[in-house]
């Protein structure tokens, strides 16, 4: 088991489709090239004899080739985050040395000095095909071999390593994508960066149905808006501020004229339902799935598809309306359970910790074994609950629950009703030191364009629809919330900011 | 043939035929492709003919179970031969399209 053999059975079947198009350049690689580069740079690896391919840059041709390289060559691939501070990076080179580093040339003098690492630039990796040793399709079948480690985006403290098996991957792929399914016509626009899972995922899961991909490596909501045009592209990922921005630029437009646009699917993080329903009316002719995932989980583990999209759009029930914010049901082959505090197991409806198992949950970090417990169910701290058919609706972190007086708040519940109000953009609600309490309710809010924030009204909105415990005893307007680049609301900088003007 | 491994990599004899296990209930399993043992890398066989009724071919992408379901195998090279357990034909496996999430 190797996730070199999902691209031989691609470039087996269709060695002269188009494989991968830089979108900033337009250069493309087809199938039967990606495999005879994937050959060329394993050779290099392992002459080289390092244990790890770093790779640290955008998004290019580069990114597939390093990635089954490294499967040929039987190291893992280690995608950098390139927006990480020059002693940052070194940090984490330092924790994956000997290492074959692939990146661009200005990086090489400073990082090349470095002991065990092997530097090479990107171009090497794109355009030499020359190599001193022929390799034969001998990768290893071990499935427990490492294909992937991936550094957690650290939130919270030091970065953690994932690890990611081939079989952990392998039966990703294969529980989720049919083989050959992509027409030849068909285009996937890839915007979320290498070092993310998902964007692991898009090369995998594109290359096994034998699609084109389209790498837009920086994203704007123009160049996105110009690629899917350009390549007419049938199918794309992005994580809800992208949608949003895509939604602004578009604002005005009665129709984004994207008919070949089959699927667009969103997830890593809360889509906000204003931000759906304009996308819904902007792409009529679209299909949107919301996709939920972990990088200890290969990815994706529940999906809401366009189906139950439209069922639950269309439903006058409450009830059944409210699954269009919900991440739909498990996958095949993945089970998930909502558990309290004590490991118990609660029923629909009850919030507690989600936890998930499958044949592609790793759950595991280098350094720290696995964490799933003997039974293979892998606690993935997200607070959330499931309905009695199985819809999972996501709370935010388990860690971001609030206590106050005894009492456990979900910020996601006390979100979803600001979110509600006609001037409310964006909201975020933390726990705040509090003297009576042990942690009062606060909360961020942004308002809407031309629309302005009445704090006292929004509080008695939130009265109106929950318990008096949940009203946000402080409540500031705020131009923007503090995201990261993959869309991650960086709530400990909310907390920060709402904790010190609470004491103050 | 030693123990049939998950992850194992198998080639027909008679044909251009390979399969991957994807799942496999453990012990000595003797899978055959158009009537001739299978083969691991390496290992080699004496010629043989493919077995007229083993012979409705193999579809690369498609999974294979025995009727129990307790061993799944892919097929990642097309090839002439069907694949047998004991003389009992494999079955393809059908799966199910999900919608287009990366």
């Amino acid at each position: 088991m190797n996730i070199m053999m999902l691209l031989e059975m691609t470039s087996g079947a269709f060695p002269d489709r188009v494989a991968f198009t830089d979108g900033s350049t337009g250069v493309s690689l087809t199938y039967a090239q990606l495999f005879e580069k994937a050959r060329a740079r394993g050779a290099s690896v392992r002459d080289s004899k390092a244990q790890r391919l770093v790779k640290l840059d955008v998004s290019n041709l580069a990114t597939p080739v390093s990635l089954f390289a490294s499967a040929w060559a039987g190291v893992p691939y280690v995608p950098l985050n390139y927006r990480l501070t020059d002693a940052e990076i070194e940090a984490l080179l330092e924790r994956v040395t000997p290492a074959f580093l692939v990146t661009e040339p200005k990086r090489v003098p400073a990082l090349g000095d470095l002991s065990d690492v092997h530097c090479s630039t990107t171009s090497y990796f794109i355009d030499d095909d020359n190599h001193a040793n022929v390799l034969d399709a001998d990768w290893s079948m071990d499935p427990d071999e490492v294909a992937v480690l991936l550094f957690t985006s650290g939130t919270t403290g030091v970065p953690k390593a994932a690890v990611l098996r081939h079989k952990h991957l392998v039966s990703y792929i294969l529980s989720s994508v049919e083989f050959a399914c992509a027409e030849e016509d068909e285009a996937a626009l890839v915007c979320v960066p290498p070092y993310h899972i998902a964007g692991i995922a898009a090369v995998l899961s594109s290359v096994y149905s034998g699609r084109h991909v389209v790498q837009l490596p920086n994203f704007s909501a123009e160049a996105w808006i110009e690629l899917a045009h350009q390549h007419k592209v049938s199918t794309a990922f992005v994580v809800p501020t992208m949608l949003a921005r895509i939604v602004d630029a578009l604002e005005g437009q009665g129709s984004a004229n994207m008919p070949h646009l089959k699927n667009l699917s969103y997830g890593g993080g809360k889509m906000p339902l204003s931000v759906i329903e304009k996308a819904m009316v902007l792409f009529p002719d679209t299909d949107f799935s919301n996709a939920y995932g972990l990088t200890e989980t290969s990815s994706t583990i529940a999906v809401l598809g366009p189906e139950q999209h439209r069922i639950a759009q269309a439903s006058s029930d409450e009830h059944l309306r409210r699954r269009l914010v919900s991440v739909g049901q498990a996958l095949p082959g993945v089970e998930i359970e909502i558990r309290d505090e004590e490991g118990r197991v609660l029923g629909a409806g009850e919030r507690g910790e989600i936890y998930v198992r499958g044949e592609q949950v790793s759950g595991e970090y280098e350094g720290r074994g696995s964490v799933t417990d003997s039974e293979g169910w892998f606690p993935t701290r997200d607070a959330g609950s499931m309905d009695e058919e199985g819809y999972l609706f996501l709370e935010g972190r388990a860690d971001d629950v609030i206590v106050r007086g005894g009492e456990n708040l979900s910020p996601g519940e006390i979100e979803d009703v600001l979110l509600a109000h006609p001037t409310v953009l964006d909201a975020a609600v933390v726990g705040v030191p509090d003297e009576q309490w042990g942690e009062g309710v606060a909360a961020a809010v942004v308002a809407r364009k031309e629309k302005t924030i009445d704090v006292a009204e929004l509080q008695a909105f939130v009265k109106e629809h929950l318990r008096s415990s949940r009203v946000p005893q402080l409540m500031e307007v705020w131009d923007e919330l503090p995201y990261n680049e993959t869309g991650k609301l960086l709530r400990r900088i909310v907390k920060a900011r709402l904790s010190g003007d609470a004491v103050n | 043939m030693p123990e049939l491994k998950t992850g194992a990599r198998l080639k027909s004899s008679v044909c251009d035929g390979e399969i991957m296990v994807v799942a496999t209930p453990g012990g000595d399993i003797d899978i055959t492709c158009g009537g001739s043992p299978m083969l691991l890398p390496g290992e080699e066989a004496a010629p043989a003919e493919l077995n007229p009724d083993h012979a409705v071919g193999i579809v690369i992408g498609k999974r294979y179970i025995t009727p129990d379901e307790t061993l799944e195998v892919l097929c990642v090279k097309a090839g002439q031969g069907s694949l047998a357990v004991n003389g009992e034909l494999l079955l393809q496996k059908d799966t199910k399209k999900l919608p287009k999430t990366d």
